[in-house]
């Protein structure tokens, strides 16, 4: 974006243009050429579209368009108005039961919401078309900006704009010294204050802070290259989800997760880390007093892990802020229940289910329910194959004591009950469908009765057996109960380079706001009297309060070198026209 | 059920009552300060500054700044660095503050100050008490939240007292708010001090929080500075045009007569204007506004990236993903993407001033959104705000 069009730069000699107004800001843009290299805007705002340029000449404007910091501007307050409905609106990848919900609830407007993307607000293709458009801006804004600092940096800073009055922070006095001596001193004071600095006919041109600009480059670069992290991320992550019960395991293959999702890029077959653990035992306590009574306190979830398909076993603890990790995949604890042992028993007595049964909880007390399932070897006392199906109802903690209801007025496993309701026929596995293993689907199934043709339920304390009606068995609520915890397993490659991203855009960042680039010219010529009139001004990327400051510190060190001189000044013709005197 | 988990430790009551009734006290004090900014204000607008609502463009008789002296040399004349404002901006000069340079409304000023030292001390006794009481970080709900911020707006305001920024007529609109943010939070987001919601258990709790909170007090500072470069700037415009009140009085009796409602509001119009613009004259130059609420946006824009970014590792320690869209991290990308937008507004030519103010103030709207908004009226796996 090398702008050629600016006028010379004026080193020396009459100041251009007498008009007042406007004179002082042209001065101080000649001045300030090349001390950004940021889009010049003014000018492509007033670009006009082209009359008839033709397909090239359109697409040119049509770039320049997009490359500018008013349509950056405009993109990026577009992207931050589009990323608020994913608020508002459930979205499928954050919680598909949500969107189930919705849809539920309101039927005319949800498909509505469907057809415009809005329940994948951050995959629709109107937010990625605002971020993909604000990518190809960013990318068409850095490059000729890199190239154009690459070129200041091997250029000398323009030279010294003809009025230094104009400039932003200015000072002047006359000395005894002669010219030569006064830049070659101000030369070696500006060299050794890091300036890059030259001598230019009659002034010298000094220019520091080109950290601002490398750092906003820097900056926008980390931005994409954060983009690039998240995208590979997006395409090579994986994320499976497993229910584990204490005394049980799980080893990191496909099959053994309870449902799994993965990039496009993922290959499932070999990408997936060679690991697994056994869940040895879970710890969960609560708060036991006040207003909070029931907040969960700890959560630790002890097992014993091997990394390979066939390392040393270690243990270890997850927590819910800390993750195992094993190579590159991490391992989250997300959450927890109870799962009751049973035993069931069928007509002729023989054990045809013995173990835990994971219920799911309903509530923050772990009010529990899900179903438990006898799907071989049940024979009733005839005789007869049938399978055996109960809908479970656990609380750790019952607390519907003459109230006849299950529910849980605690987490802990202070006062565990079980209620039961059984059913005998088919399950409806052998269709082959995919069956949710929580819920009973009773359809072909038909309820126990009692002998008086009320529905057959009954609650159970650890350690009681119930009798099945017409001698159909017996299920045994064991004293052992077990819990169970869930555990996320994923794997996000390229996070590393987001991090690298995100910390390089702090620092270019921090380096963009907190660096000021600035000019200084120090300027001395032989006046009428045979003294030399120093001049010294400054020039801001933005207006700064340290400007003058540091005019004024330089100013003084190069003062005690070459002070005023003792000569009375011939009459005044102040140099300071229009500024704050 | 989503796990979480903190240390057991108990509950200390005691430390707990003395938190609650620091932050009353304190409430106490702000009032005191409050009423004493308002007699600075009153004060202020009796004097000739604040009657006459001052010529706007003075001719201004001392140097920006001057060269420091350096005692006895043998200097004849020093010299002297001349500052002038950018180009095309306007020559203003910033207004003699509250107390319109009047010595009464400045004692007064100087009470208001002191009562607010007073105050953010007794303020932040209560937030430190809170955090004993259960020996971890006070930001574990909206209430613990809240005091927090206002403590730390109050301070950062104290702090840039001593500084050349031009800050002091920030008292009075920051303690106003400041008590409206101790009102509601002890009225409807009390919560009793208590262990962590646990999945808040963890170091990043710290990092994250900490500067979540003091990004958003600098904001908010920022914020009232963006408010009075708004006010100022359209005091400027007018100025420049001479729309005094009583032009602005003649301008209403030109208008057709109405009914006696219309006319009792416009009759209410014009000493509104006048307290306004008194108040208004006596505010730091719209140039200067301007660029102190750039100077504080701009500042802490780094560390609200850093904010995110460590909000976001955080997540991915806790919850197994970096980035998940909740609505606590929708309206943080939202709010650091408007400020980028301001940023870059103030870069961009026909953007800056007002334009760019507008969309700084956007910006803030956002963050308090989702500071009380997104924790009250949204759900996500952020619930902690305990209300
Ligand atoms: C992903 C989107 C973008 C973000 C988040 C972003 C963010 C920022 C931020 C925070 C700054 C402030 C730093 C400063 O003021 O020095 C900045 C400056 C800047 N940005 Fe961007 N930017 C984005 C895209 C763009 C694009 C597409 C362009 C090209 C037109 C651009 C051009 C600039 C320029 C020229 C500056 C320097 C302004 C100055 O020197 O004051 N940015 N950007």
């Amino acid at each position: 974006m090398s702008k050629t069009e600016d006028p010379a730069v004026e080193t020396d000699g009459p100041a251009p243009g007498p008009d007042a107004q406007t004179a002082p800001r042209a001065d101080e843009r000649t001045a300030s050429d090349r001390l950004s290299t940021a889009p010049k805007d003014d000018r492509e705002d007033t670009a006009p579209a082209p009359a008839s340029f033709g397909i090239v000449g359109w697409a040119r404007w049509f770039w320049r368009q997009l490359t500018s910091m008013r349509v950056a501007l405009i993109l990026l307050f577009m992207l931050s108005i589009a990323s608020i409905p994913g608020s508002l609106v459930p979205q499928r990848s954050v919680d598909q039961t949500k969107v189930d919900d919705f849809f539920k609830a309101h039927e005319t407007l949800a498909p509505l919401y469907d057809k415009v993307q809005l329940f994948d607000v951050y995959s629709s293709v109107w937010f990625s078309a605002i971020y993909i458009l604000l990518f190809i801006s960013l990318i068409g804004c850095i490059v000729p900006r890199t190239w154009q600092f690459v070129g200041q940096l091997r250029s000398r800073p323009p030279g010294a704009p003809g009025r230094l009055t104009r400039m932003p922070a200015y000072t002047t006095w006359r000395t005894d010294s002669s010219p030569e001596e006064v830049r070659t001193l101000a030369l070696a004071m500006l060299k050794k204050k890091r300036f890059r600095a030259h001598v230019d006919s009659t002034a010298v041109t000094a220019e520091k802070g080109y950290l601002r600009e490398a750092g906003n480059l820097i900056f926008h670069i980390a931005l994409i290259v954060l983009l690039l992290a998240f995208a590979t991320g997006q395409l090579f992550k994986s994320e499976g989800g497993k229910l584990i019960t204490e005394g049980s395991g799980f080893s990191n293959t496909l099959t053994q997760y309870d449902d799994f999702k993965s990039g496009s890029l993922f290959d499932k077959d070999n990408d997936l880390e060679p690991f697994s653990f056994h869940l040895d035992n879970f710890v969960g306590t609560y708060e036991r007093t006040g207003p909070q009574r029931g907040t969960p306190r700890i959560y630790e979830a002890h097992i014993t892990y091997s990394e390979g398909a066939d390392g040393k076993p270690k243990k270890g603890v997850i927590e819910v802020n800390t993750p195992l990790t094993v190579g590159g995949s991490k391992v989250h604890l997300i959450g927890h229940g109870y799962s009751p042992t049973l035993t069931i028993r069928d007509g002729r007595g023989k054990v045809v289910f013995q173990g835990p049964a994971p219920l799911l909880p309903t509530d923050s007390n772990v009010t529990s329910t899900g179903a438990i399932k006898v799907m071989d070897g049940y024979r009733d006392k005839d005789g007869k194959r049938t399978q055996l199906g109960f809908t479970a109802v656990f609380v750790p903690t019952f607390g519907g004591a003459g109230k006849g209801s299950m529910f849980s007025k605690y987490p802990g496993l202070d006062y565990p009950a079980l209620a039961l309701t059984g059913y005998h026929g088919s399950l409806g596995v052998d269709a082959g469908l995919p069956q949710n293993v929580y819920q009973l689907d009773t359809r072909k199934m038909t309820q126990f009765k009692k002998p008086d043709g009320s529905p057959f339920a009954k609650m159970l304390l650890p350690g009681e057996t119930m009798t099945l009606p017409d001698g159909a068995g017996s299920v045994t609520f064991e004293k052992d109960i077990k819990e169970w915890a869930t555990f996320q397993v994923s794997q996000q490659p390229g996070n590393m380079w987001a991090l690298a991203g995100a910390i390089a855009a702090i620092l270019g960042l921090a380096a963009s706001l907190f660096i000021q680039r600035r000019r200084i010219w120090v300027r001395a010529v032989r006046s009428d009297d045979g003294t030399t009139l120093v001049e010294m001004a400054g020039l801001g990327r933005s207006e700064s309060n340290r400007l003058p400051e540091e005019l004024a510190a330089l100013a003084e060190t190069l003062h005690t070198q070459a002070p005023t001189t003792a000569t009375p000044p011939p009459a005044e013709e102040s140099p300071v026209e229009g500024a704050r005197a | 059920m989503i796990l979480a988990a903190a240390a057991v430790t108990e509950t200390n009551e005691n430390l707990a009552q003395i938190s609650n009734v620091l932050i009353y006290s304190a409430m106490a004090v702000y009032t005191l300060a409050f009423l004493a900014h308002i007699a600075e204000w009153t004060f202020g607008s009796r004097s000739k500054v604040g009657r006459t609502a001052a010529a706007l463009t003075r001719p201004a008789a001392a140097p920006a700044v001057t060269v420091r002296s350096k005692g006895s040399t043998a200097v004849l004349d020093k010299p002297k660095v001349v500052t002038r404002a950018a180009a095309g901006t306007r020559d203003a000069e910033d207004g003699e503050g509250a107390a319109g340079g009047t010595e009464k409304g400045d004692l007064y000023g100087r009470i208001a100050i002191s009562l607010t030292v007073l105050a953010f001390l007794v303020a932040a006794g209560g937030v430190a008490t809170r955090a004993l009481s259960v020996q971890r970080a006070p930001w574990g709900n909206m209430y613990e939240f809240s005091i927090t911020f206002s403590t730390v707006a109050v301070g950062i305001y104290l702090a840039l007292l001593p500084t050349k920024m031009n800050v002091r007529w920030i008292g009075l609109p920051l303690v106003t708010t400041v008590l409206l943010d101790l009102g509601i939070a002890t009225k409807w987001l009390y919560t009793d001090s208590d262990q962590l919601v646990p999945a808040l258990d963890s170091y990043w709790l710290w990092i994250h929080v900490s500067t979540a909170i003091f990004c958003g007090a600098v904001f908010y500072v920022g914020a009232v500075g963006t408010i009075g470069y708004l006010l100022r700037d359209r005091y400027e415009v007018r100025a420049e045009l001479g729309e005094t009140a009583d032009v602005f009085k003649a301008h209403l009796a030109t208008l057709p007569k109405s009914n006696a409602f219309v006319m009792a509001v416009r009759a209410a119009r014009v000493p509104l204007r006048r307290v306004m613009d008194s108040s208004i004259s006596r505010l730091p130059s719209a140039a200067t506004l301007d660029k102190f609420s750039y100077r504080i946006n701009a500042g802490v824009f780094p560390l609200w990236t850093f904010t995110i970014v460590a909000g976001a590792i955080w997540a991915g320690d806790a919850w197994g993903r970096f980035w998940g869209w909740d609505p606590k991290e929708v309206w943080s990308f939202v709010t650091w993407i408007a400020y980028a937008c301001y940023l870059h507004a103030r870069a961009t030519a026909g953007w800056k001033g007002r334009k760019a103010a507008y969309l700084a103030l956007f910006a803030f709207a956002t963050w308090i959104w989702n500071y009380y908004g997104v924790n009250i009226f949204l759900s996500g796996k952020h619930s902690y705000a305990g209300v």
